[in-house]
């Protein structure tokens, strides 16, 4: 509120552009980053070697960094400008406050230089778009809530009487985010840079999942459509098709979504209702889903030939386009039969990416094309060359997701072939693997052809900006005749007409909030408790991991293992016959965090204890193409010269007793003895058939996790 | 699976605190006109002087 003057009825005042251009730009930075990372771990895959060794840029460590920016930086950046610059414009109201601003900005940047300095490092929770370790997720916490108060208080502020359907989404966008990330994000520290999930297993799973589902859903989703409600009929200059209709597909979204989590774990051990329960939810989204398609496409109705001349707009449209086939194809994969195809191949990969890089992806780049001349007051340099990005870009995306399905598609079917006689006709994974390698190359030349239509619009956008005036106000100016005169907070804090009114809303806001944070506390300590039950009913069974296996255990977080090997049978005959019997929700009772995984580029490892003697595993890890003809796994010689950290693990015993696996405070004291103990006799185990290796090599823990799984009782606790 | 008894229940009320919100809105009269705000979205805000200097 800088500069207001009253002019009659008339108010003038002016947005804040500033954090517009700043959020645009942190876009475009992260986005090459982004893309960059993909590329460098989709190439990873094709052609293993290209690590060179290295343990930090391995593709366990890159993913979840590229996951994380393409998400949370380039997603989340366009997002926030998107946001800034329309809902003070459709609210008629600058932010609430620029320095709340200013620190959403540079917060937000601070978290993902954060991310970009721990993942490599293999500091991770080990959850998919989870990953980033406990004080990050303090840090999103607050920043998240610094942007929700800013958005919410401006909401107050407005001159408008009504909210336009895409704040709506907006304040969607915020509340559910703040619910997901704290509730999944729920973990208990051992050290600076490592926790374990408040959550095990099957509980682990569904709280992942319904997080996961609905990062898609209010990240990648909700915010988008407003976004999408805003720029198109800017873009078109043309009313949106039909508002009733947004506001129909708004509210519809909003109930259906929370509830499709569990289509992530369909035919693994949760129980069939909730896995019913996430695929009748995921049938029903396609409804809405589909409203909102055809009303953002059928907005450029009567301005068709824009189509054809402005990139703008073709940006947009086949933005649209994309929502309403991923869309599409997100409810059909949500059916168990279907699934049962998909789930762990490059399906759903292909399935992602046609919605990061065509849904978010064109969506962001038609807004920065839209909002970069209008912020620098200037024209875009080139409209010519925004095409050329359009068209190089779409090539890209149809090289990436025609390959990927056809890869995904392929593996699906030769995992589950059988012949004649009953038998895998595809016995050895490999052989999958190898298959596909090709279409690997055409994916990672599809994410190289996305990049260099980037690299244009980089080269675009510079020059219209660096061809804008220099002399420029960061501010625009606007007016307009307020609804209810005074707004919250004007100098003295009169409680005004418009003081009451606004409230009702902001309550029953922070009314949502607070009942869940309140429902959170109330049923923490019956969560804790019931699972104490469920561990002494289960112990005979299922014994918790020796100190050495959850050190194991950890590497295997640590390198994103999960990012290629799943830990779940599905009960599936093509899963039952390759991997054995279908898991069970017992063994995985005492994981914090589960590993079940979602993709399989490598077999599932649910039952790979004893399968191998300890020599394979341990020859394997340092060379496993030398091992497994045709593996494209990468070689991983830093675990047989690292050392395991055994001093540690009597405080990782005690936390992990304290979430509720059932050591004994004797356990918990000897921790590092026993650990060493172990490690001696694997690590003499393994010279005897003539290996050179010292009981104190992170590959010696790794092996005694491996070994265990599958084997719920080996070397358990007394 | 206890996690369910969480699960359920959070979700629900995130569903009845957004029903909440949907209900008080359209008390206030947010859904009234669903006409216009499509319309006025488009009124410019800004390039004001240029486009009048255009012309």
């Amino acid at each position: 509120m800088t500069r207001m003057e009253q002019k009659g009825n008339l108010e003038r005042f002016s947005y804040d552009d500033a954090i517009v251009k700043k959020f645009t730009l942190a876009t475009l930075l992260w986005a090459a980053v982004a893309f960059l990372v993909g590329i460098i771990i989709a190439l990873e895959m094709a052609y293993p070697a290209l690590n060179g060794g290295l343990k930090w840029i391995t593709f366990g460590r890159l993913r979840p960094l590229h996951t994380n920016a393409a998400i949370f930086a380039f997603a989340g950046n366009a997002i926030f400008a998107g946001i800034y610059y329309s809902s003070q414009r459709l609210l008629k109201a600058r932010m609430f406050s620029d320095k709340i601003s200013q620190f959403h900005f540079w917060g937000w940047q601070s978290i993902i230089v954060a991310a970009a300095l721990t993942l490599p490092f293999g500091l991770t929770q080990g959850k998919e778009y989870a990953e980033l370790e406990w004080p990050i997720d303090i840090a999103i916490a607050v920043v998240w809530v610094a942007f929700g108060v800013n958005l919410l208080m401006t909401i107050v502020n407005r001159r408008v009487k009504h909210i336009y359907v895409a704040i709506w989404f907006y304040i969607a966008t915020f509340i559910t985010v703040a619910i997901l990330h704290v509730v999944n994000s729920a973990a208990v520290p051992v050290s600076a840079f490592k926790s374990y999930s408040a959550y095990a297993g099957v509980s682990d799973a569904l709280v992942q999942w319904w997080y996961g589902h609905n990062a898609v859903a209010f990240f990648l989703t909700t915010p988008f459509l407003g976004l999408m409600y805003y720029f198109i009929p800017k873009a078109v200059n043309r009313p949106v098709y039909s508002y009733r209709l947004s506001v129909i597909h708004f509210w519809t979204l909003v109930f259906l979504y929370i509830w499709a989590g569990p289509h992530h774990l369909l035919n693994t051990a949760v129980p069939d209702w909730a896995q019913t329960v996430g695929m009748v939810f995921s049938v029903m989204l396609w409804i809405p889903s589909w409203g909102g398609m055809i009303n953002g496409l059928m907005t450029i109705r009567g301005a068709w030939d824009k189509l054809r001349t402005e990139p703008i707009v073709k940006f947009l449209a086949l933005s649209a386009t994309f929502y309403g086939m991923s869309t599409f194809e997100g409810p059909m994969l949500a059916i168990k039969s279907v699934n049962e195809l998909g789930h762990y191949t490059d399906w759903i990969i292909a399935h992602v990416h046609a919605g990061a890089l065509g849904w978010n992806g064109f969506l962001a780049f038609g807004m920065i094309y839209y909002l970069v001349p209008r912020l620098w007051r200037t024209e875009l340099y080139s409209k010519r060359l925004a095409n050329i990005h359009f068209w190089v870009a779409t090539i890209g995306i149809l090289l990436y997701v025609m390959s990927m399905y056809t890869s995904g598609i392929t593996q699906g079917l030769m995992w589950r072939e059988v012949d004649a006689a009953g038998k895998l006709a595809y016995p050895d994974f490999v052989q999958t693997v190898s298959r596909v390698i090709p279409l690997y190359w055409i994916r990672a030349v599809g994410g190289m052809v996305y990049l260099a239509g980037f690299l244009v619009m980089l080269f675009n956008i510079f020059k219209t900006i660096s061809l804008a005036p220099q002399v420029q106000s960061d501010e625009t100016e606007d007016e307009c005749v307020p609804y209810i005169r005074k707004p919250l907070f004007s100098g003295e804090l009169s409680f005004s007409h418009r003081v009451l009114e606004a409230r009702p809303m902001v309550l029953a806001v922070l009314t949502a909030v607070a009942i869940g944070i309140g429902s959170l506390i109330s049923f923490a300590p019956m969560l804790l408790s019931s699972s104490v039950v469920e561990s002494n009913y289960h112990d005979a069974i299922n014994k918790p991991y020796t100190p050495l296996q959850l050190a194991g255990r950890d590497i295997y977080v640590r390198e994103g293992c999960y990012t290629c090997h799943s830990q779940m049978i599905r009960k599936t005959v093509g899963d039952v016959l390759r991997f054995g019997p279908a898991s069970t929700i017992e063994e995985s009772m005492y994981d914090h965090p589960f590993q079940w995984g979602s993709k399989r580029i490598g077999p599932d490892l649910a039952r790979v204890g004893s399968k191998y003697p300890d020599l394979w595993h341990f020859r394997h890890m340092r060379n496993p193409s030398q091992v497994v003809n045709g593996s494209i796994m990468p070689t991983y010689g830093w675990l047989h010269q690292d050392r395991t950290d055994f001093a540690i693990l009597k405080k990782k015993l005690s936390v992990m007793k304290m979430l509720g696996v059932p050591y004994g405070d004797e356990d918990v004291e000897r921790a590092e003895s026993w650990a060493k103990e172990e490690a001696a006799s694997i690590a003499a185990g393994l010279r005897a058939e003539g290996a050179d290796v010292k009981e104190d090599r992170e590959i010696i823990a790794l092996i005694a996790y491996l070994q265990r799984l599958g084997n719920p009782t080996r070397g358990g606790v007394k | 699976m206890s996690i369910i008894w969480f699960l359920v229940p959070a979700a629900l009320l995130i569903g009845v605190g957004f029903l909440v919100l949907f209900i008080f809105a359209g008390y206030r009269g947010q859904f009234e006109d669903l006409e216009t705000p499509a319309v006025r979205v488009l009124l410019e805000d800004q390039f004001k002087d240029e486009k009048e200097n255009r012309k």
